[in-house]
Protein backbone atom coordinates (compact mmCIF):
# COMPACT_ATOMS: atom_id res chain seq x y z
CA UNK A 1 0.00 0.00 0.00
CA UNK A 2 1.31 2.94 -0.95
CA UNK A 3 1.73 6.32 -3.30
CA UNK A 4 3.18 6.39 -6.29
CA UNK A 5 5.93 8.64 -6.99
CA UNK A 6 4.83 9.30 -10.46
CA UNK A 7 0.62 8.90 -11.54
CA UNK A 8 0.51 5.98 -13.39
CA UNK A 9 -2.20 5.90 -16.23
CA UNK A 10 -3.89 2.54 -16.55
CA UNK A 11 -5.69 1.73 -19.90
CA UNK A 12 -9.11 0.50 -18.90
CA UNK A 13 -10.69 0.26 -22.76
CA UNK A 14 -10.84 2.30 -25.51
CA UNK A 15 -13.54 4.92 -23.36
CA UNK A 16 -11.92 5.09 -20.04
CA UNK A 17 -8.55 5.76 -19.10
CA UNK A 18 -7.52 5.36 -15.40
CA UNK A 19 -4.63 8.02 -13.68
CA UNK A 20 -3.75 6.35 -10.45
CA UNK A 21 -1.95 7.89 -7.92
CA UNK A 22 -1.58 5.08 -4.94
CA UNK A 23 -3.04 2.46 -3.68
CA UNK A 24 -3.58 3.12 0.05
CA UNK A 25 -6.47 4.78 1.32
CA UNK A 26 -5.12 8.29 2.89
CA UNK A 27 -6.24 12.10 2.87
CA UNK A 28 -3.74 13.60 0.86
CA UNK A 29 -3.55 11.06 -1.98
CA UNK A 30 -7.58 11.55 -2.39
CA UNK A 31 -6.90 15.05 -2.09
CA UNK A 32 -4.65 14.66 -5.23
CA UNK A 33 -6.93 12.96 -6.84
CA UNK A 34 -9.99 15.27 -6.62
CA UNK A 35 -7.79 18.25 -7.38
CA UNK A 36 -7.13 16.85 -11.06
CA UNK A 37 -10.75 15.62 -11.20
CA UNK A 38 -11.53 19.29 -10.70
CA UNK A 39 -8.97 20.18 -13.06
CA UNK A 40 -10.17 17.98 -15.67
CA UNK A 41 -13.28 19.23 -15.48
CA UNK A 42 -12.38 22.75 -15.76
CA UNK A 43 -10.15 22.14 -18.80
CA UNK A 44 -13.17 20.74 -20.85
CA UNK A 45 -11.23 18.39 -23.25
CA UNK A 46 -12.93 17.13 -26.10
CA UNK A 47 -13.42 13.73 -26.06
CA UNK A 48 -14.05 13.76 -21.71
CA UNK A 49 -17.87 12.45 -20.92
CA UNK A 50 -17.20 12.38 -17.63
CA UNK A 51 -14.78 11.95 -14.27
CA UNK A 52 -14.80 9.32 -12.00
CA UNK A 53 -12.77 10.02 -8.52
CA UNK A 54 -12.18 7.31 -6.39
CA UNK A 55 -10.05 6.45 -3.37
CA UNK A 56 -6.91 6.66 -5.32
CA UNK A 57 -7.51 7.19 -8.58
CA UNK A 58 -9.28 9.23 -11.44
CA UNK A 59 -11.09 7.36 -14.02
CA UNK A 60 -11.44 9.50 -17.34
CA UNK A 61 -14.44 8.00 -19.24
CA UNK A 62 -14.07 9.28 -23.15
CA UNK A 63 -15.35 9.24 -26.79
CA UNK A 64 -12.81 6.94 -28.26
CA UNK A 65 -13.74 8.81 -31.62
CA UNK A 66 -13.17 12.16 -30.43
CA UNK A 67 -10.30 11.81 -27.66
CA UNK A 68 -6.94 12.37 -28.04
CA UNK A 69 -5.13 10.43 -26.29
CA UNK A 70 -1.37 11.41 -26.41
CA UNK A 71 -2.43 14.88 -26.17
CA UNK A 72 -4.54 14.06 -23.04
CA UNK A 73 -1.58 12.05 -21.07
CA UNK A 74 0.74 15.15 -21.86
CA UNK A 75 -1.93 17.60 -20.99
CA UNK A 76 -3.09 15.75 -17.40
CA UNK A 77 0.67 15.25 -16.33
CA UNK A 78 0.92 19.05 -16.93
CA UNK A 79 -1.95 19.19 -14.65
CA UNK A 80 -0.90 17.19 -12.15
CA UNK A 81 2.78 19.05 -12.29
CA UNK A 82 0.60 21.72 -10.77
CA UNK A 83 -1.92 20.53 -8.85
CA UNK A 84 -3.11 22.91 -5.91
CA UNK A 85 -4.24 20.48 -3.14
CA UNK A 86 -5.28 23.27 -1.26
CA UNK A 87 -7.72 24.67 -3.37
CA UNK A 88 -10.33 21.48 -3.04
CA UNK A 89 -12.27 22.36 -0.11
CA UNK A 90 -15.33 19.73 1.07
CA UNK A 91 -18.13 20.61 3.37
CA UNK A 92 -19.24 19.19 6.40
CA UNK A 93 -22.36 17.80 7.47
CA UNK A 94 -24.32 16.59 10.24
CA UNK A 95 -26.46 13.24 9.53
CA UNK A 96 -29.23 12.00 12.03
CA UNK A 97 -28.94 8.50 12.67
CA UNK A 98 -30.92 5.93 14.03
CA UNK A 99 -29.05 3.51 15.74
CA UNK A 100 -29.49 -0.08 17.12
CA UNK A 101 -32.73 -2.19 16.76
CA UNK A 102 -34.56 -2.41 13.48
CA UNK A 103 -32.18 -0.12 12.14
CA UNK A 104 -29.24 -0.83 12.81
CA UNK A 105 -29.57 -4.99 13.54
CA UNK A 106 -25.69 -5.46 14.10
CA UNK A 107 -25.26 -2.66 17.12
CA UNK A 108 -25.48 -5.54 19.66
CA UNK A 109 -23.02 -7.90 17.93
CA UNK A 110 -20.42 -5.11 17.51
CA UNK A 111 -20.45 -4.49 20.99
CA UNK A 112 -20.25 -7.55 22.19
CA UNK A 113 -17.20 -8.26 19.74
CA UNK A 114 -15.47 -5.13 21.28
CA UNK A 115 -16.35 -5.97 24.80
CA UNK A 116 -18.15 -2.70 24.77
CA UNK A 117 -22.00 -1.28 25.53
CA UNK A 118 -23.99 -0.49 22.39
CA UNK A 119 -23.97 3.18 24.20
CA UNK A 120 -19.75 3.05 23.40
CA UNK A 121 -20.72 1.82 20.15
CA UNK A 122 -22.84 4.91 19.38
CA UNK A 123 -20.58 7.16 21.23
CA UNK A 124 -17.81 6.40 19.52
CA UNK A 125 -18.86 5.81 16.15
CA UNK A 126 -20.86 9.25 16.74
CA UNK A 127 -18.23 11.65 17.84
CA UNK A 128 -16.10 10.58 14.64
CA UNK A 129 -15.64 12.96 12.11
CA UNK A 130 -15.95 11.52 8.81
CA UNK A 131 -14.11 12.21 5.20
CA UNK A 132 -16.11 11.50 1.71
CA UNK A 133 -13.68 9.82 -0.14
CA UNK A 134 -15.85 8.53 -2.84
CA UNK A 135 -19.33 8.03 -3.52
CA UNK A 136 -19.26 4.81 -6.36
CA UNK A 137 -20.86 1.03 -6.73
CA UNK A 138 -24.32 2.16 -6.58
CA UNK A 139 -26.11 5.92 -6.26
CA UNK A 140 -25.58 7.59 -3.23
CA UNK A 141 -23.39 4.89 -2.28
CA UNK A 142 -21.20 6.95 0.49
CA UNK A 143 -17.83 5.58 1.47
CA UNK A 144 -16.01 7.04 4.92
CA UNK A 145 -12.68 7.00 6.39
CA UNK A 146 -12.07 8.40 9.53
CA UNK A 147 -13.64 5.29 11.48
CA UNK A 148 -12.18 4.98 15.36
CA UNK A 149 -10.28 1.85 14.90
CA UNK A 150 -11.76 0.93 18.36
CA UNK A 151 -14.91 -0.67 16.49
CA UNK A 152 -12.89 -1.40 13.08
CA UNK A 153 -14.31 -4.71 12.84
CA UNK A 154 -14.14 -7.17 9.72
CA UNK A 155 -16.44 -7.55 7.29
CA UNK A 156 -19.18 -10.63 8.10
CA UNK A 157 -18.40 -14.18 6.69
CA UNK A 158 -21.89 -14.41 5.15
CA UNK A 159 -23.00 -11.23 3.23
CA UNK A 160 -26.80 -10.42 3.70
CA UNK A 161 -28.91 -10.79 0.74
CA UNK A 162 -30.37 -7.34 1.40
CA UNK A 163 -30.01 -4.13 3.38
CA UNK A 164 -31.86 -1.08 3.07
CA UNK A 165 -31.55 2.17 1.90
CA UNK A 166 -29.58 4.78 4.07
CA UNK A 167 -27.91 2.21 5.75
CA UNK A 168 -25.08 3.55 8.00
CA UNK A 169 -22.69 0.40 8.12
CA UNK A 170 -18.88 -0.59 9.19
CA UNK A 171 -16.43 -3.03 7.32
CA UNK A 172 -12.89 -2.83 8.86
CA UNK A 173 -11.87 0.43 8.99
CA UNK A 174 -13.98 1.67 6.86
CA UNK A 175 -18.22 3.36 7.22
CA UNK A 176 -20.50 3.97 4.67
CA UNK A 177 -23.79 5.12 3.99
CA UNK A 178 -25.90 3.30 1.36
CA UNK A 179 -27.71 5.33 -1.04
CA UNK A 180 -29.94 2.40 -2.08
CA UNK A 181 -30.92 -1.10 -1.04
CA UNK A 182 -28.23 -3.82 -1.56
CA UNK A 183 -26.47 -7.13 -0.33
CA UNK A 184 -23.96 -6.17 1.99
CA UNK A 185 -21.49 -7.75 4.27
CA UNK A 186 -20.76 -5.23 6.35
CA UNK A 187 -22.52 -4.94 10.01
CA UNK A 188 -25.37 -2.15 10.07
CA UNK A 189 -25.08 0.09 13.06
CA UNK A 190 -27.88 2.63 12.17
CA UNK A 191 -30.12 4.42 9.67
CA UNK A 192 -30.63 7.69 8.15
CA UNK A 193 -33.59 8.91 6.97
CA UNK A 194 -31.63 11.05 4.71
CA UNK A 195 -31.54 10.34 1.36
CA UNK A 196 -28.25 10.20 0.03
CA UNK A 197 -29.25 9.85 -4.12
CA UNK A 198 -32.57 11.17 -5.49
CA UNK A 199 -33.13 11.94 -9.23
CA UNK A 200 -36.38 13.52 -8.36
CA UNK A 201 -34.55 16.13 -5.81
CA UNK A 202 -32.01 18.96 -7.29
CA UNK A 203 -29.14 18.54 -6.54
CA UNK A 204 -29.86 14.64 -6.90
CA UNK A 205 -26.66 13.84 -4.66
CA UNK A 206 -26.22 15.08 -1.16
CA UNK A 207 -22.62 14.43 -0.34
CA UNK A 208 -19.65 15.05 -3.16
CA UNK A 209 -16.49 13.22 -2.36
CA UNK A 210 -14.06 15.43 0.36
CA UNK A 211 -17.12 16.73 2.12
CA UNK A 212 -16.88 15.80 5.63
CA UNK A 213 -19.74 13.79 8.03
CA UNK A 214 -20.71 14.04 11.59
CA UNK A 215 -23.46 11.44 12.28
CA UNK A 216 -26.18 12.89 15.20
CA UNK A 217 -27.73 10.11 16.77
CA UNK A 218 -31.65 10.76 17.32
CA UNK A 219 -34.40 8.81 18.93
CA UNK A 220 -36.52 6.18 16.66
CA UNK A 221 -39.48 8.45 17.57
CA UNK A 222 -38.18 11.58 15.10
CA UNK A 223 -37.90 8.66 12.27
CA UNK A 224 -41.73 8.83 10.65
CA UNK A 225 -41.54 12.57 10.32
CA UNK A 226 -37.78 13.00 8.97
CA UNK A 227 -38.24 10.30 6.79
CA UNK A 228 -41.33 11.81 4.72
CA UNK A 229 -39.18 15.03 4.84
CA UNK A 230 -36.54 13.73 2.81
CA UNK A 231 -38.89 11.63 0.48
CA UNK A 232 -40.17 15.11 -0.05
CA UNK A 233 -36.94 15.96 -1.26
CA UNK A 234 -35.90 18.00 1.90
CA UNK A 235 -32.04 17.31 2.26
CA UNK A 236 -32.36 17.02 6.39
CA UNK A 237 -28.67 16.81 6.76
CA UNK A 238 -27.21 19.98 7.91
CA UNK A 239 -24.74 22.36 6.80
CA UNK A 240 -22.11 22.98 9.74
CA UNK A 241 -18.89 24.91 9.64
CA UNK A 242 -16.37 23.12 9.35
CA UNK B 1 -51.47 11.11 -27.61
CA UNK B 2 -50.52 8.66 -29.54
CA UNK B 3 -49.65 5.58 -26.95
CA UNK B 4 -47.90 2.66 -27.38
CA UNK B 5 -49.72 0.49 -24.84
CA UNK B 6 -47.98 -2.38 -22.73
CA UNK B 7 -50.80 -5.28 -22.98
CA UNK B 8 -47.91 -8.07 -21.41
CA UNK B 9 -44.16 -7.92 -21.19
CA UNK B 10 -41.49 -10.13 -19.69
CA UNK B 11 -40.07 -8.54 -16.32
CA UNK B 12 -36.54 -7.24 -18.65
CA UNK B 13 -38.97 -4.72 -20.57
CA UNK B 14 -37.97 -1.65 -20.38
CA UNK B 15 -37.14 1.99 -22.01
CA UNK B 16 -33.55 2.63 -22.89
CA UNK B 17 -31.40 5.12 -24.98
CA UNK B 18 -27.78 5.81 -25.47
CA UNK B 19 -27.33 6.37 -21.95
CA UNK B 20 -26.66 9.06 -18.87
CA UNK B 21 -23.65 10.35 -18.34
CA UNK B 22 -22.00 12.49 -15.68
CA UNK B 23 -23.22 10.96 -12.70
CA UNK B 24 -21.11 7.98 -12.49
CA UNK B 25 -19.47 10.11 -9.83
CA UNK B 26 -22.44 9.72 -7.18
CA UNK B 27 -22.67 5.96 -7.99
CA UNK B 28 -25.44 6.10 -10.33
CA UNK B 29 -23.77 4.35 -13.80
CA UNK B 30 -24.85 5.26 -17.18
CA UNK B 31 -27.20 1.95 -17.66
CA UNK B 32 -28.51 2.41 -21.71
CA UNK B 33 -29.25 0.20 -24.53
CA UNK B 34 -26.95 -3.30 -23.74
CA UNK B 35 -26.96 -4.01 -27.91
CA UNK B 36 -26.87 0.12 -29.14
CA UNK B 37 -26.29 -1.31 -32.61
CA UNK B 38 -28.68 -3.30 -32.58
CA UNK B 39 -31.13 0.00 -30.92
CA UNK B 40 -29.63 2.14 -33.66
CA UNK B 41 -30.91 -0.01 -36.62
CA UNK B 42 -34.17 -0.29 -35.11
CA UNK B 43 -34.08 3.91 -35.08
CA UNK B 44 -33.02 4.35 -38.42
CA UNK B 45 -35.65 2.23 -39.77
CA UNK B 46 -37.98 4.48 -38.22
CA UNK B 47 -36.41 7.82 -39.43
CA UNK B 48 -34.97 8.60 -35.91
CA UNK B 49 -31.69 9.34 -34.86
CA UNK B 50 -29.82 6.35 -33.66
CA UNK B 51 -29.91 6.85 -29.86
CA UNK B 52 -33.74 7.77 -29.46
CA UNK B 53 -35.25 5.98 -26.81
CA UNK B 54 -36.37 2.65 -27.62
CA UNK B 55 -38.24 -0.64 -25.93
CA UNK B 56 -35.98 -2.72 -25.16
CA UNK B 57 -36.82 -5.89 -24.26
CA UNK B 58 -34.40 -9.12 -22.83
CA UNK B 59 -35.52 -12.59 -23.59
CA UNK B 60 -38.99 -12.65 -23.77
CA UNK B 61 -41.39 -10.69 -25.77
CA UNK B 62 -43.95 -8.41 -25.20
CA UNK B 63 -47.50 -7.40 -26.89
CA UNK B 64 -48.40 -3.83 -27.42
CA UNK B 65 -51.66 -1.84 -28.84
CA UNK B 66 -52.01 1.37 -30.59
CA UNK B 67 -53.59 4.07 -29.20
CA UNK B 68 -54.90 7.49 -30.35
CA UNK B 69 -53.14 7.20 -33.80
CA UNK B 70 -50.63 5.58 -36.07
CA UNK B 71 -47.43 4.70 -35.54
CA UNK B 72 -44.30 3.52 -37.06
CA UNK B 73 -42.93 0.85 -35.33
CA UNK B 74 -39.21 -1.30 -36.14
CA UNK B 75 -37.82 -4.83 -34.18
CA UNK B 76 -34.37 -5.27 -34.25
CA UNK B 77 -31.93 -7.78 -32.16
CA UNK B 78 -31.88 -11.33 -31.39
CA UNK B 79 -33.59 -12.50 -34.08
CA UNK B 80 -36.62 -11.18 -32.63
CA UNK B 81 -39.87 -11.05 -35.03
CA UNK B 82 -42.57 -8.68 -34.95
CA UNK B 83 -46.26 -9.71 -36.21
CA UNK B 84 -48.96 -7.16 -36.55
CA UNK B 85 -52.50 -8.58 -35.96
CA UNK B 86 -50.54 -12.13 -36.22
CA UNK B 87 -49.24 -11.24 -39.89
CA UNK B 88 -45.55 -11.79 -39.26
CA UNK B 89 -43.17 -9.39 -40.91
CA UNK B 90 -39.82 -9.97 -42.73
CA UNK B 91 -36.88 -8.99 -40.60
CA UNK B 92 -35.32 -5.28 -41.03
CA UNK B 93 -38.41 -3.57 -42.19
CA UNK B 94 -40.35 -0.82 -40.46
CA UNK B 95 -44.53 -1.10 -40.70
CA UNK B 96 -47.40 1.28 -39.65
CA UNK B 97 -49.72 0.27 -37.57
CA UNK B 98 -53.13 1.40 -36.60
CA UNK B 99 -55.14 2.61 -33.62
CA UNK B 100 -56.29 -0.51 -32.38
CA UNK B 101 -54.19 -2.70 -34.15
CA UNK B 102 -52.48 -5.59 -31.54
CA UNK B 103 -48.62 -6.22 -32.06
CA UNK B 104 -46.75 -9.52 -30.82
CA UNK B 105 -43.00 -9.77 -30.56
CA UNK B 106 -42.41 -12.99 -30.25
CA UNK B 107 -39.04 -14.11 -27.72
CA UNK B 108 -35.78 -14.34 -28.58
CA UNK B 109 -34.37 -17.26 -31.03
CA UNK B 110 -30.32 -15.54 -31.31
CA UNK B 111 -29.36 -13.31 -28.37
CA UNK B 112 -30.58 -11.45 -25.44
CA UNK B 113 -31.56 -8.50 -26.24
CA UNK B 114 -34.22 -7.24 -28.59
CA UNK B 115 -35.64 -3.25 -29.60
CA UNK B 116 -38.88 -1.55 -30.65
CA UNK B 117 -38.37 1.85 -31.54
CA UNK B 118 -41.20 4.05 -32.84
CA UNK B 119 -40.67 6.84 -35.35
CA UNK B 120 -40.77 10.28 -33.42
CA UNK B 121 -39.43 8.23 -30.23
CA UNK B 122 -41.50 8.40 -26.67
CA UNK B 123 -42.80 11.36 -25.00
CA UNK B 124 -41.42 10.61 -21.74
CA UNK B 125 -39.45 13.30 -19.71
CA UNK B 126 -35.60 12.49 -19.44
CA UNK B 127 -34.70 12.34 -16.21
CA UNK B 128 -30.56 13.55 -15.61
CA UNK B 129 -30.54 13.92 -18.99
CA UNK B 130 -31.56 10.41 -20.20
CA UNK B 131 -34.54 8.48 -20.58
CA UNK B 132 -32.49 5.52 -20.20
CA UNK B 133 -33.99 3.03 -16.58
CA UNK B 134 -31.24 2.61 -14.17
CA UNK B 135 -33.30 0.02 -12.11
CA UNK B 136 -30.76 0.04 -8.78
CA UNK B 137 -31.29 3.54 -8.84
CA UNK B 138 -34.97 4.11 -9.78
CA UNK B 139 -33.96 6.55 -12.24
CA UNK B 140 -35.43 6.84 -15.82
CA UNK B 141 -37.72 4.30 -17.52
CA UNK B 142 -41.13 4.61 -16.42
CA UNK B 143 -41.60 6.70 -13.07
CA UNK B 144 -38.01 4.55 -11.88
CA UNK B 145 -39.25 1.27 -13.39
CA UNK B 146 -39.23 -1.21 -15.98
CA UNK B 147 -42.49 -1.40 -18.21
CA UNK B 148 -45.25 -3.21 -16.83
CA UNK B 149 -48.57 -4.20 -18.50
CA UNK B 150 -50.67 -1.55 -18.70
CA UNK B 151 -47.99 1.50 -19.22
CA UNK B 152 -48.96 4.16 -21.39
CA UNK B 153 -46.13 4.78 -23.49
CA UNK B 154 -46.88 7.96 -25.05
CA UNK B 155 -44.98 8.68 -28.46
CA UNK B 156 -44.13 11.87 -29.78
CA UNK B 157 -45.35 13.11 -32.79
CA UNK B 158 -43.28 12.43 -35.91
CA UNK B 159 -44.08 12.69 -39.57
CA UNK B 160 -44.56 8.97 -40.82
CA UNK B 161 -45.91 10.29 -44.50
CA UNK B 162 -42.54 8.70 -45.97
CA UNK B 163 -42.49 4.96 -46.96
CA UNK B 164 -42.34 2.28 -45.02
CA UNK B 165 -38.54 1.38 -44.64
CA UNK B 166 -36.06 -1.99 -45.15
CA UNK B 167 -32.64 -2.56 -45.02
CA UNK B 168 -30.92 -4.55 -48.32
CA UNK B 169 -28.20 -5.70 -46.82
CA UNK B 170 -27.25 -8.22 -44.77
CA UNK B 171 -25.08 -7.49 -42.18
CA UNK B 172 -21.79 -9.07 -41.92
CA UNK B 173 -21.68 -11.52 -39.04
CA UNK B 174 -18.02 -11.66 -36.65
CA UNK B 175 -19.95 -14.08 -33.88
CA UNK B 176 -17.34 -16.46 -33.87
CA UNK B 177 -14.64 -13.75 -33.68
CA UNK B 178 -13.28 -13.11 -30.44
CA UNK B 179 -14.10 -10.99 -28.20
CA UNK B 180 -11.49 -8.09 -28.11
CA UNK B 181 -9.57 -6.20 -24.93
CA UNK B 182 -7.51 -4.31 -24.06
CA UNK B 183 -5.16 -5.57 -21.17
CA UNK B 184 -5.70 -3.45 -18.26
CA UNK B 185 -6.17 -1.67 -15.88
CA UNK B 186 -4.63 -4.47 -12.82
CA UNK B 187 -3.70 -6.41 -15.65
CA UNK B 188 -0.22 -6.28 -12.48
CA UNK B 189 -2.27 -8.51 -10.72
CA UNK B 190 -1.61 -11.55 -12.47
CA UNK B 191 1.01 -14.28 -13.19
CA UNK B 192 1.92 -14.50 -16.56
CA UNK B 193 0.13 -17.80 -16.53
CA UNK B 194 -3.17 -16.38 -15.76
CA UNK B 195 -2.90 -13.76 -18.81
CA UNK B 196 -1.80 -16.49 -20.89
CA UNK B 197 -5.01 -18.51 -19.53
CA UNK B 198 -7.65 -15.32 -20.00
CA UNK B 199 -6.10 -15.40 -23.73
CA UNK B 200 -6.01 -18.81 -24.61
CA UNK B 201 -8.73 -20.19 -22.75
CA UNK B 202 -12.65 -20.86 -23.61
CA UNK B 203 -14.82 -19.38 -21.85
CA UNK B 204 -19.01 -20.09 -21.22
CA UNK B 205 -21.37 -17.65 -20.82
CA UNK B 206 -23.63 -18.70 -17.44
CA UNK B 207 -27.07 -17.96 -16.67
CA UNK B 208 -25.61 -15.45 -14.31
CA UNK B 209 -26.33 -13.07 -17.06
CA UNK B 210 -27.99 -9.36 -16.85
CA UNK B 211 -28.14 -5.70 -17.67
CA UNK B 212 -25.18 -5.45 -14.73
CA UNK B 213 -22.60 -8.12 -16.16
CA UNK B 214 -21.62 -11.66 -17.54
CA UNK B 215 -20.54 -14.00 -15.19
CA UNK B 216 -18.00 -16.45 -16.93
CA UNK B 217 -17.39 -19.97 -16.54
CA UNK B 218 -13.58 -21.87 -17.54
CA UNK B 219 -9.68 -22.12 -16.40
CA UNK B 220 -9.28 -20.02 -13.54
CA UNK B 221 -7.08 -17.23 -14.10
CA UNK B 222 -4.38 -17.21 -11.58
CA UNK B 223 -3.61 -13.79 -9.51
CA UNK B 224 -0.19 -13.16 -8.22
CA UNK B 225 1.21 -12.16 -4.91
CA UNK B 226 -0.98 -9.21 -4.94
CA UNK B 227 -3.35 -11.25 -4.36
CA UNK B 228 -7.62 -10.28 -5.26
CA UNK B 229 -8.50 -7.29 -3.22
CA UNK B 230 -7.55 -3.67 -3.97
CA UNK B 231 -8.48 -0.25 -3.08
CA UNK B 232 -11.91 0.04 -5.04
CA UNK B 233 -11.94 2.40 -8.71
CA UNK B 234 -13.69 2.74 -11.17
CA UNK B 235 -15.17 0.41 -13.81
CA UNK B 236 -16.14 0.84 -17.18
CA UNK B 237 -18.44 -0.64 -19.03
CA UNK B 238 -16.62 -3.46 -20.53
CA UNK B 239 -14.66 -3.76 -17.20
CA UNK B 240 -13.88 -7.70 -16.59
CA UNK B 241 -12.85 -8.35 -13.05
CA UNK B 242 -11.49 -11.44 -11.44
CA UNK B 243 -12.29 -12.48 -8.17
CA UNK B 244 -10.82 -14.90 -5.80
CA UNK B 245 -12.66 -18.10 -7.54
CA UNK B 246 -10.57 -16.70 -10.76
CA UNK B 247 -13.75 -16.51 -13.39
CA UNK B 248 -14.28 -13.41 -14.52
CA UNK B 249 -17.03 -10.77 -14.67
CA UNK B 250 -17.53 -8.84 -17.44
CA UNK B 251 -19.38 -5.80 -16.16
CA UNK B 252 -22.17 -4.06 -18.39
CA UNK B 253 -24.29 -1.05 -18.67
CA UNK B 254 -26.18 -1.50 -15.11
CA UNK B 255 -22.49 -2.28 -13.30
CA UNK B 256 -21.37 -0.47 -10.41
CA UNK B 257 -19.16 2.63 -10.68
CA UNK B 258 -16.34 1.01 -8.54
CA UNK B 259 -14.97 -2.07 -7.39
CA UNK B 260 -12.93 -4.22 -5.29
CA UNK B 261 -11.82 -6.71 -7.92
CA UNK B 262 -8.57 -6.44 -9.73
CA UNK B 263 -9.88 -6.03 -13.73
CA UNK B 264 -7.43 -7.70 -16.16
CA UNK B 265 -8.74 -6.30 -19.21
CA UNK B 266 -11.67 -4.20 -20.28
CA UNK B 267 -14.00 -5.12 -23.39
CA UNK B 268 -13.59 -2.71 -26.01
CA UNK B 269 -16.32 -0.13 -27.18
CA UNK B 270 -16.81 -2.01 -30.56
CA UNK B 271 -17.59 -5.26 -28.94
CA UNK B 272 -19.91 -4.30 -26.02
CA UNK B 273 -23.19 -4.51 -28.14
CA UNK B 274 -21.88 -8.04 -29.58
CA UNK B 275 -20.72 -9.23 -25.72
CA UNK B 276 -24.56 -8.33 -24.43
CA UNK B 277 -26.12 -10.43 -27.28
CA UNK B 278 -24.40 -13.40 -26.30
CA UNK B 279 -26.23 -16.21 -24.15
CA UNK B 280 -25.94 -18.73 -21.89
CA UNK B 281 -23.88 -21.80 -23.14
CA UNK B 282 -22.09 -19.66 -25.73
CA UNK B 283 -18.37 -20.07 -25.69
CA UNK B 284 -15.89 -17.33 -26.26
CA UNK B 285 -12.25 -16.70 -26.47
CA UNK B 286 -10.61 -13.34 -25.55
CA UNK B 287 -7.91 -11.61 -27.70
CA UNK B 288 -6.01 -8.53 -26.79
CA UNK B 289 -5.46 -5.66 -29.24
CA UNK B 290 -4.27 -1.99 -28.68
CA UNK B 291 -5.65 1.15 -28.28
CA UNK B 292 -4.84 1.47 -32.22
CA UNK B 293 -6.94 -1.54 -33.02
CA UNK B 294 -10.08 -0.84 -30.61
CA UNK B 295 -10.04 3.17 -31.68
CA UNK B 296 -10.36 1.78 -35.67
CA UNK B 297 -13.12 -0.83 -34.76
CA UNK B 298 -14.85 2.22 -33.03
CA UNK B 299 -15.03 4.16 -36.18
CA UNK B 300 -16.02 0.98 -38.26
CA UNK B 301 -18.52 0.60 -36.21
CA UNK B 302 -20.14 4.14 -37.08
CA UNK B 303 -19.15 4.00 -40.57
CA UNK B 304 -21.28 0.60 -40.19
CA UNK B 305 -24.28 2.16 -39.06
CA UNK B 306 -24.05 4.83 -41.83
CA UNK B 307 -23.75 3.15 -44.80
CA UNK B 308 -26.45 0.93 -43.05
CA UNK B 309 -28.68 4.19 -43.00
CA UNK B 310 -27.89 4.88 -46.35
CA UNK B 311 -28.73 1.33 -47.79
CA UNK B 312 -32.51 1.58 -46.50
CA UNK B 313 -34.82 1.53 -48.96
CA UNK B 314 -38.54 1.63 -49.44
CA UNK B 315 -40.19 -1.60 -48.69
CA UNK B 316 -41.72 -3.18 -51.70
CA UNK B 317 -38.64 -1.75 -53.61
CA UNK B 318 -36.34 -4.51 -52.93
CA UNK B 319 -35.98 -7.82 -54.32
CA UNK B 320 -37.69 -9.56 -51.20
CA UNK B 321 -37.49 -13.18 -52.03
CA UNK B 322 -37.36 -16.20 -50.58
CA UNK B 323 -33.70 -16.35 -50.77
CA UNK B 324 -33.16 -12.92 -49.76
CA UNK B 325 -35.30 -13.55 -46.53
CA UNK B 326 -33.65 -16.43 -45.59
CA UNK B 327 -29.86 -15.41 -46.24
CA UNK B 328 -31.63 -12.33 -43.49
CA UNK B 329 -32.53 -14.69 -41.37
CA UNK B 330 -29.63 -17.20 -41.44
CA UNK B 331 -27.71 -13.78 -41.02
CA UNK B 332 -29.23 -12.81 -37.93
CA UNK B 333 -28.68 -16.28 -36.50
CA UNK B 334 -32.60 -17.23 -36.56
CA UNK B 335 -33.38 -20.83 -34.75
CA UNK B 336 -29.65 -21.12 -34.49
CA UNK B 337 -28.95 -21.35 -31.11
CA UNK B 338 -30.84 -21.82 -27.62
CA UNK B 339 -31.70 -19.08 -25.69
Amino acid sequence: MSVHSEPKFLDAGDAALVIEFGDSIDPMLNARVLALDAAVRAAAIPGVVETVPTYRSLMVQVDPLVFDYDAFVSHARTMIAGLDVASVHGRRWRVPVVYGGEFGIDLEDVAERHKMTASDVIDIHSSGLYRVYMIGFMPGYTYLGGLDPRIATSRRLNPRLMTPEGTVSIGGIQALVAGCAMPSGWHLLGRTPAITFMAQRDPATLFEPGDEIVFNPIDASKWDKLRRDAEHGDPIVELIPA
Amino acid sequence: MTSLVVVSCGPGTSIQDRGRFGYQRFGLGPAGAMDRVSMARANLLVGNAPDTAAVEMAVLGARFKVEGGRLRLALVGAGGQMKVDGDALAPMTSVTVEPGQDIEVGSVRAGFFMYLAVSGGFDIKPQLGSRALHSRGRVGGIGGRACQPGDRLPVAAADIKGPELAAPEPRSSSRDEPIRVMLGPQADFFTERGIATFLSEQYTITTQTDRMGIRLAGPPIEHNEKGFNIVSDGIATGSIQVPGTGEPLVQLADRGTTGGYPKIATVISADHSRIAQLTSGTKIRFTAVTRAIAVEAARKQVAELASYKASLRPVGSLDLSSERLLALELNEGWGERNC
